[in-house]
């Protein structure tokens, strides 16, 4: 109880005398109320997570199944195998596709990254007009259904000559990729003292020579965050892919759809392994970088 | 001024690689301009014909002319999909007369002359479908998509009930997505709650663990769901090794809206609880005690207290998971089957598989409105700065 997450139980039950009796189903109710209450939270974490749990075992399954066989239950070590990380690992088409996600994913998130921190500097600045309307237009990419981006890409890129090019695929994903830089560099910003830039400009420090020697380190986690999200959205992006893409730009999600849609192998489970491992990883990249920031811990996104 | 130009060079790149190509696929909604570029004499003839019986034999004439240059320079198809789309047949129709009009010889008039090579040449409806196809700027795809007809007095109506496609669809995306958002909401709301009233440290950790989903593959964690639900999958081959259920018995669970239903809330949960929290870890703890304290039951306090604070994170976490939703397009169609596709899917299969481009950006239309309204919304009640992304 007085472990209990919300301070308020302990005082309740302490001011309503116990001996009572009409406080002691009140007493019963609330002690129930919290263990339900902790029940509702254990289970909706449960959701959250054990799908994500869930595949790390079965993708040392020894058989093509996509369940725990009875062998792997009783921990026989025949019934689990890394065989489908071998077939992973030596299938040459995940290979060209990792290739091909890591070019389009850098290369757009250079571009987002450098666009969008200019943007997200422009954005904070007080003289900035039109904000509200700039920065909706310029957050768009994010909530707009993504197959109406993509058909919209698709359509107009295909007329350009961009259709199943690696470009085609870097301009659009760096569109998607902006409004996440521009969302943290903002909130970074936000705890940003300009006043350490008057300073400067009164020891004579020029515009550029500010920007890169002391606004730049300052907002960096902010900047490297953006960028990670970037990285991030274009690494799993596969509608736009879908359309706009040919056989030449087959990204790793792209592979996986494919996979998915025909015939799911327990391959994919063994790639979805790495991928969480990635996920886990930039999350703890962007922790990291948070408690780095200049802004207090919790403002940042 | 300095902050117009460090902003510009974003707009201008968002403007042209995003918003240029979202306004010319809604410019397809209602304007084509294929079979008027294809048949620009026959178009110009048909526009002065009053509609009644069949037009002179200069339509006839034009049409010939127009149709051999439109298979020498393979324009044909585009042009004879469109008009195939307002009548079916057509498509066949135009194929076949240009390809035999090459071999076939003047019986004196143009109009004998196509008569000879499909009796629909002589049909009142064939030209009427060629000029309503060969109208540049047409509401007709607008019309489709609503499931709406031109009645044949002219006015307009919906269709019978048993044809009705897409507004069965469109009440679909609202309510799965209704759904998905009440359902977040129930299940995020203790989770957020929990997370903002923990000691600094489990607070962190917890919110970490709502951010693993989060920034998981979304292919990852469909993946998951389909090793999860399906068939032969981990719940029912558990439910079947504890004898719960008899091995022929085993639930459908995934492929159908079950799927969809616990796929996409999985999916945009994180949406939920992260704007929760944020409101949630601004309401001063001692609240619900001074509340109870006062002699309030704890329901009453988190009624009267408590839940009212949270009132701006329920909405901003809502209209989020809401927008993301009625958009939705990866999970349905992975895991949805045919009884869980929403309007997304649609507008997809128009522009792969049916050709049929004007009607997905009409769709398209329909939903970028939808959207637009709702994402206003936001950005004034919420504030699209307050955005949370971790």
């Amino acid at each position: 109880m007085r472990s209990a997450p919300s301070a308020g139980k302990s005082l309740g039950s302490e001011g309503i005398p116990p001996s009572t009796k009409a406080a002691a189903p009140s007493f019963l109710g609330r002690r129930l109320g919290r263990y339900g209450f902790n029940a509702l939270c254990v289970a909706g974490f449960v959701f959250l997570l054990a799908p994500i749990l869930v595949i790390v075992p079965l993708s040392f399954n020894a058989e093509p199944y996509f369940t725990f066989t009875e062998g792997m239950l009783r921990l026989d070590p025949d019934a689990w195998s890394l065989r489908w990380y071998n077939a992973v690992l030596n299938d040459e088409a995940w290979g060209r596709a990792l290739v091909n996600s890591l070019l389009i994913g850098v290369a757009s998130t250079i571009l987002a990254t450098a666009l969008g921190t200019l943007a997200a500097l422009g954005l904070a600045s007080p003289s900035m007009p039109g904000r509200s309307l700039v920065t909706a237009v310029l957050i768009s990419p994010m909530i707009t259904p993504i197959v109406i981006v993509a058909v919209g890409v698709f359509f107009f890129y295909s007329g350009l000559g961009l259709g199943q090019t690696h470009a085609g695929l870097i301009l659009a994903h760096a569109a998607l990729g902006a409004p996440f830089v521009v969302i943290t560099v903002t909130a970074t910003l936000a705890g940003f003292d300009r006043t350490v830039l008057r300073a400067a400009a009164s020891l004579g420090a020029g515009p550029m020579r500010r920007f890169f020697r002391i606004q730049l380190p300052i907002i960096s986690p902010g900047v490297f965050s953006g960028g990670l999200f970037a990285f991030a959205a274009s690494f799993d992006e596969v509608v736009v892919v879908l359309f706009l893409g040919g056989l030449e730009q087959r990204t790793i999600p792209r592979q996986m759809w494919a996979g998915i849609r025909e015939q799911i192998s327990p391959a994919i489970l063994a790639l979805a392994v790495f991928l969480i491992a990635f996920a886990v990883l930039a999350l703890l990249t962007v922790e990291w970088l948070r408690t780095r920031s200049a802004s207090a811990p919790r403002s940042a996104g | 001024m300095g902050a117009l130009a460090l902003v510009l060079p974003l707009l201008a790149f968002v403007t042209l690689s995003f918003v240029v190509p979202l306004a010319t696929l809604l410019s397809k909604s209602a304007y084509q301009p294929e079979v008027s570029e294809v048949f620009p004499e026959t178009m110009h003839v048909l526009a002065r014909w009053n509609g009644e019986g069949l037009p002179p034999e200069a339509a006839f004439a034009a049409m010939a002319g127009e149709l051999a240059k439109a298979l020498d320079e393979r324009a044909l198809p585009r042009a004879s999909g469109a008009i195939n789309r307002v009548q079916g047949g057509m498509r066949g129709v135009l194929n076949l007369t240009a390809r035999r009009l090459a071999r076939t010889d003047f019986a004196g008039t143009w109009r004998e002359t196509l008569a000879g090579i499909s009796g629909d040449w002589l049909q009142p409806r064939t030209w009427l479908a060629i000029r309503e196809a060969g109208a540049p700027f047409t509401l007709r795809h607008y019309l489709q998509a609503l499931d709406l007809e031109r009645k044949e007095d002219g006015s307009i109506g919906f269709r019978p009930e048993d044809s009705r496609v897409y507004t069965p669809l469109m009440w679909r995306t609202l309510l799965v997505s209704l759904g998905v958002t009440l359902l977040c909401l129930l299940i995020g709301y203790p989770i957020a709650c929990m997370i903002a009233n923990s000691p600094p440290k489990r607070s962190r950790l917890l919110l970490l663990l709502v951010l693993v989903p989060f920034w998981t593959s979304l292919l990852v964690r469909t993946t998951a769901w389909i090793v999860l639900l399906q068939r032969q999958g981990v719940i029912n081959g558990l439910l079947v090794g504890l004898g719960i259920l008899p091995d022929d018995a085993r639930l459908q669970m995934i492929y159908n809206m079950t799927g969809t239903f616990v796929a996409m809330t999985h999916v945009l949960l994180p949406f939920m609880v992260l704007p929760l929290y944020s409101v949630m870890r601004s309401i001063p703890p001692s609240h619900m005690p001074a509340a109870v304290s006062l002699g309030a039951s704890p329901l009453k306090a988190f009624r009267r207290v408590y839940l009212p604070q949270t009132l701006p994170g329920i909405g901003a976490g809502s209209l989020l998971v809401f927008i993301l939703a009625i958009g939705y397009y990866i999970t349905p169609a992975l895991v949805g089957g045919r009884t869980g596709e929403l309007i997304s899917s649609q507008i997809a299969y128009h522009v792969q598989t049916s050709l049929n481009w004007g009607l997905a950006a009409a769709l398209s239309s329909i939903l970028l409105v939808a959207v637009t309204v709702l994402y206003l919304i936001y950005s004034r009640v919420v504030g699209i700065e307050r955005m949370r992304l971790g």
